[in-house]
C-alpha cells in the first residue's frame, strides 16, 4: 500500500523542515519526503494549503479502562484521539485497578492489543493503589512495558518514600511524572482561591498548593538524580520555579494543558462544572505566564489531560461534581486558535510542544516525519473556522467546555501506521 | 406603583446580576405590597392560580415560612418540599426534581440548598421561575433585599450610608448578597471579622475590611450582625464563643460609644450572648422583628416580579 501526500506544508522540526514537500508512505513507514514526488501510488491526498505534521503525542490521557468503561474505553478514547490528530497517547494509571502490578499491566496490554485504534503507551503507578503508602516494583513494571510512572491525581506526600522511588527510577532510567499538589494546602478547594472563589462561595485552592509541591518535587528529583516531568502546570509561580531549575541544569521537563492557556477562572461565574478542573483554572495573569513559558521554552509540551466523566458525575452540584474535562478532540484546535493565530508560537514551535518534545521526553520514536519513521501523520486545515458540536464528539463522555465555541485548526486526515484512520467531513 | 413592566428576569438567583434599577424596582414593589399585610383580609389575587413550590434541601423554618406567607398573601397555591425527606434521599438529582416539579405545571420554584450554585444550575434546566432562597455560601438575595428595604424605610435612603457587616463573612451568603445590593445602591460596606473569617480578596467586591469592631462601628449608620455558627466551619478560626463575644459581640457598651441612632439588624435566628447581647437585640436600636415583617413584603414583590419575567439569566 502506497499513499502519496502532495503539496502540503510540512512542519517537521526534528528534520528542520518548514516548507512545501510531498510525503510518500509505503506500508506503515514514511519512505520519502521530497519536493514533487512523482510515483505511482494507491492513493493521493491533495494537501495543498494544508499543514502536514507528525501525529500528535499526548502524554496525559485518562482512558478509564479498566474500571470505568462507562466514561471511556481504550477503543473510544483512541478513536477520539485520531479525530483530534493524536496518534500516540500515554494512558494514566489511575484506572480501577491502578497500573501498579505486572498482572494489571498485562491485562491492560491485552485490552490495548485487542481494541486500541492508535498507539497507547502505558504509565505505571508510583505507589500501590496510588495511595502513597507502598512503592511499586518499577523494574518489573518497566519490563512489562510501562514507559513512565505517576500517581496522577495524587502526589506522594511522604518525602522519604518518594525520594526512594525517585532513586529507583534513576537506576531504572524511567521517567517520573509528578501530579504536584499538596492536598493539605488545596484543602478540598474546587476553584482557584481568590475573588472568584469568594464571589461564588466555593472553596478555593491556592496556587501554593501547586507550586510549593512543584518546588519540592524538583528538589527531590535533583537529590535523587532522577528525571521528572511536571504534569499540568497551571500557574505563573510554577513556570518560574521550573525555569530556574532548568537553568540550574536539573533534569526537569513539564507540560501544560490546553485549558491553562485558553480558559480563566472568570468563566466560572456560571458554575459550569465542565470548567471544574484540577488544578483549577487560574487568573488572566497566569494565562499570560503560561503562554510566555510556552514561547520561551520553559514549558516543553502541551497535553490534553483528557478526563472523561459521565453526565451523572458532572450535571450535579458544583462542589460534588468530578474534576476534569475531555480534550483529545479539541487540543490541536485550541492550540492553533490560541497560540498560532495570536502569533505566540510558530508552527514549528507548536509541533515541538504537541509532537516532538513529548516523544523525546518519553523516549519513543515518534513525533517526526523522517524517512523510515512510522507513518503517523496529521493533516490540518487552518483557513476555516469551525464549531465544536456535542453530537460530533466521539469520546464516550461529553464534558467539554469548548462545545459551541469557534476554532480554527481542523484535522482533515489522520494517518496512523500508514493507514488513513480519520477523514474530516470535508473529504469524506 | 412604579413601572413593573421594566422587570424582565424570570429568576432571582442573586443580587450580583441585578442592576441598581432592578433592585430599586423590587424595593418599590415591596413598598406597595407591605400595606396588604396590615389589612383585615390579608390577601390580593396577584398570583391566583399560580403554584409556588418551596424546595428546601436545608432545614429552614424562617425563610420557608416567610416565602409561604408571601405566596399565600398573593393567593398562590403553595407546596412545601423538605427535600431531605423526599426522593432526593433516594438519590434523585436536583435537575430531575426540578423537571418533575415543572411537569406538575408549577410556576415558581423557591430553592434553598447547601451547595453554592445550586439555584443557578436548577435555573439552567427548567423554564419556570427559580428564586434563590440561599445557596451554600453564595447568595441569599431576598434576605439582603429585606435588610436593605428595612434600612431604606428607617433612614429614607441607602446612598451614602455606611453599613457594617460583622461575623463569619467567609461562610455567609447573607454577607455576599448585602455587599452587592448595598454597594450598587451607593452605600459603603465594611465587613468585620477575625482574619480567618474574611474570604480571599473580598476587597475586590467593593467592601472594605476591618478586624476591629469598635473601629468599624465609629462611622456606621447600621450594623448587620451575622449568626455565628460555632457548630460548623469555625474550627481554628476562633477559640470559643466567649472570646468572640468579647471581641466582636454587639453590646450596649459598644453602642454607647457610636452614633446614637445606629440601626442593628440580624437575619436570625439569634445566638444571644454570642454575637449579640439580649439588651441590644431587644433594645431601641434593634429592627430585627421589623425585618421579619418586611421579609414578607419583599418576598411578595420578588414572587410577583419573577412571575411576570420571561428572560433567562
Amino acid at each position: 500500500m502506497k499513499i502519496l501526500i502532495k503539496n502540503g506544508h510540512i512542519v517537521d522540526p526534528a528534520n528542520k523542515i518548514d516548507d512545501i514537500r510531498d510525503i510518500l508512505i509505503e506500508n506503515d513507514k514514511i519512505s520519502q519526503v521530497a519536493k514533487a514526488i512523482d510515483t505511482k501510488s494507491d492513493k493521493i491526498i491533495d494537501a495543498k494549503d494544508k499543514i502536514v505534521i507528525p501525529g500528535l503525542v499526548d502524554m496525559h490521557v485518562h482512558l478509564r479502562e479498566p474500571g470505568r468503561e462507562d466514561e471511556e474505553t481504550v477503543f473510544s478514547g483512541t478513536k477520539a484521539a485520531l479525530k483530534g490528530g493524536i496518534t500516540s497517547v500515554l494512558a494514566m494509571p489511575n484506572t480501577e485497578p491502578a497500573m501498579d502490578s505486572v498482572e494489571n499491566i498485562k491485562k491492560l496490554k491485552d485490552i490495548i492489543n485487542k481494541t486500541a485504534q492508535a498507539n497507547v503507551f502505558i504509565c505505571g503507578a508510583i505507589t500501590i493503589g496510588r495511595s502513597g503508602k507502598e512503592l511499586t516494583d518499577i523494574s518489573q513494571l518497566k519490563k512489562e512495558g510501562a514507559i513512565a510512572i505517576t500517581d496522577d491525581g495524587a502526589s506522594v506526600d511522604d518525602e522519604i518514600l518518594f525520594l526512594k522511588q525517585l532513586k529507583n527510577s534513576a537506576q531504572e532510567k524511567i521517567l517520573v511524572i509528578c501530579h504536584s499538589e499538596d492536598k493539605l494546602l488545596s484543602n478540598n478547594g474546587v476553584v482557584n482561591l481568590g475573588v472568584i472563589s469568594t464571589i461564588l462561595g466555593l472553596r478555593g485552592s491556592p496556587k501554593e498548593a501547586e507550586y510549593k509541591r512543584v518546588e519540592r518535587d524538583i528538589n527531590l528529583a535533583e537529590k535523587a538524580g532522577a528525571a521528572v516531568h511536571i504534569a499540568h502546570v497551571s500557574c505563573k509561580e510554577s513556570v518560574g520555579i521550573i525555569a530556574q531549575a532548568k537553568k540550574k541544569g536539573i533534569s526537569v521537563s513539564c507540560e501544560t494543558a490546553t485549558h491553562y492557556f485558553s480558559l480563566d477562572e472568570e468563566l466560572l461565574m456560571g458554575y459550569d462544572t465542565n470548567l471544574k478542573i484540577n488544578p483549577p483554572l487560574r487568573t488572566k495573569s497566569d494565562i499570560a505566564a503560561i503562554k510566555q513559558g510556552l514561547k520561551d521554552g520553559t514549558i516543553d509540551c502541551i497535553a490534553s489531560d483528557h478526563a472523561p466523566h459521565t453526565q451523572n458525575e458532572k450535571e450535579i452540584e458544583f462542589d460534588r461534581a468530578e474534576f476534569g474535562k475531555i480534550g483529545l478532540e479539541s487540543s490541536l484546535a485550541v492550540s492553533v486558535t490560541e497560540l498560532i493565530k495570536t502569533k505566540i508560537l510558530t508552527w514549528t514551535q507548536l509541533v515541538e510542544k504537541l509532537c516532538l518534545n513529548p516523544a523525546r521526553i518519553l523516549q519513543i520514536d515518534k513525533g517526526t516525519l523522517g524517512e523510515g519513521k512510522d507513518a503517523d501523520i496529521t493533516i490540518v486545515s487552518t483557513d476555516k473556522e469551525f464549531i465544536i458540536r456535542r453530537e460530533e464528539i466521539l469520546s464516550k463522555s461529553k464534558n467539554s467546555p469548548f462545545i459551541g465555541k469557534k476554532f480554527t485548526g481542523k484535522v482533515e486526515y489522520t494517518i496512523f501506521a500508514g493507514k488513513i484512520a480519520y477523514v474530516g467531513a470535508n473529504y469524506r | 406603583m412604579k413601572n413593573m413592566s421594566s422587570w424582565t428576569k424570570k429568576d432571582l438567583l442573586g443580587l450580583y446580576e441585578l442592576n441598581k434599577e432592578e433592585i430599586e424596582l423590587i424595593l418599590d414593589t415591596a413598598d406597595s405590597f407591605k400595606e396588604i399585610s396590615t389589612r383585615e383580609i390579608k390577601k390580593v389575587p396577584a398570583l391566583r392560580g399560580k403554584t409556588v413550590v418551596n424546595l428546601f434541601y436545608e432545614p429552614s423554618t424562617r425563610t420557608r415560612v416567610s416565602f409561604e406567607v408571601a405566596a399565600k398573601r398573593l393567593s398562590a397555591d403553595v407546596i412545601n418540599i423538605a427535600a431531605q425527606e423526599s426522593s432526593v434521599k433516594k438519590g434523585e438529582t436536583i435537575i430531575d426534581t426540578g423537571t418533575n416539579i415543572q411537569a406538575l405545571k408549577a410556576d415558581i420554584i423557591v430553592i434553598r440548598h447547601d451547595s453554592s450554585g445550586a439555584a443557578a444550575m436548577l435555573s439552567r434546566h427548567v423554564n419556570i421561575s427559580v428564586v434563590n432562597a440561599g445557596d451554600g455560601w453564595h447568595e441569599h438575595p431576598t434576605q439582603a433585599l429585606l435588610d436593605i428595604f428595612t434600612l431604606r424605610e428607617k433612614i429614607g435612603k441607602i446612598k451614602g450610608l455606611h453599613v457594617v457587616i460583622v461575623g463569619d463573612i467567609s461562610h455567609s451568603r447573607v454577607a455576599r448578597s448585602n455587599i452587592w445590593g448595598l454597594t450598587k445602591l451607593g452605600a459603603k460596606v465594611t465587613v468585620c471579622a477575625p482574619p480567618m473569617l474574611i474570604p480571599e480578596e473580598i476587597e475586590k467586591t467593593g467592601a472594605q475590611v476591618c478586624h476591629d469592631i469598635d473601629e468599624a462601628l465609629k462611622s456606621a449608620d447600621a450594623v448587620n450582625v451575622l449568626r455565628m455558627q460555632f457548630e460548623r466551619d469555625l474550627k481554628g478560626a476562633f477559640p470559643n464563643q466567649h472570646e468572640y463575644f468579647k471581641k466582636f459581640g454587639i453590646t450596649k457598651e459598644r453602642l454607647e460609644k457610636v452614633k446614637k441612632g445606629i440601626i442593628v439588624m440580624h437575619p436570625g435566628p439569634l445566638n444571644r450572648g454570642i454575637e449579640i447581647s439580649s439588651e441590644v437585640a431587644d433594645g431601641a436600636n434593634s429592627v430585627i422583628l421589623e425585618q421579619v415583617t418586611n421579609g414578607i413584603a419583599v418576598r411578595m414583590a420578588v414572587l410577583f416580579l419573577v412571575s411576570q419575567g420571561k428572560e433567562k439569566p
